[in-house]
């Protein structure tokens, strides 16, 4: 599913963040292309 | 856009962290069927980039468990994941 796909992480400030969403994806051995973290307020 | 020109949309996916679900579905028929506002770059352009949260299982299986229990075991008690993983799988079902 996820598998050998690269990954755009976009976190969110008020929910997980994308260096968190990075972070996990790669220890779960995935290739994070991007990462950001939006803000709604 | 400049991710799928480089990489090819075929192999890329999104993963989000949001906290709600509200704006999921925007993003989620973004990214895959273009932008719905017609307002932004992706306006008509279908990618069919799959979106997951990354608080679903499917994503949150492959996450090593001390990973897990440290960085996202917290946001899992706070996020309520279900609405999220109906919305985007809902969206990743049109691909």
């Amino acid at each position: 599913m996820l598998a050998g796909k690269k990954i755009i992480a976009i976190g969110e400030r008020d929910g997980v963040p994308g260096p968190v969403i990075a972070e996990c994806l790669e220890g779960a051995g995935l290739e994070v292309v991007f990462q950001a973290t939006e803000c709604f307020v | 856009m400049r991710l799928a020109d480089q990489y090819g949309p075929e192999n890329l996916a999104v993963v989000l962290g949001n906290g709600e679900a509200d704006g999921v579905e925007v993003f989620a028929e973004t990214v895959t069927r273009g932008d719905p506002s017609y307002a932004g770059p992706l306006a008509g352009v279908a990618l069919n980039i799959p979106v997951y949260h990354v608080l679903e299982e499917e994503v949150m299986a492959g996450v090593p468990a001390q990973l897990r229990d440290e960085k996202l075991q917290l946001s899992s008690l706070v996020i309520d994941v279900d609405p999220l993983h109906q919305v985007l799988q809902a969206a990743r079902n049109k691909i």
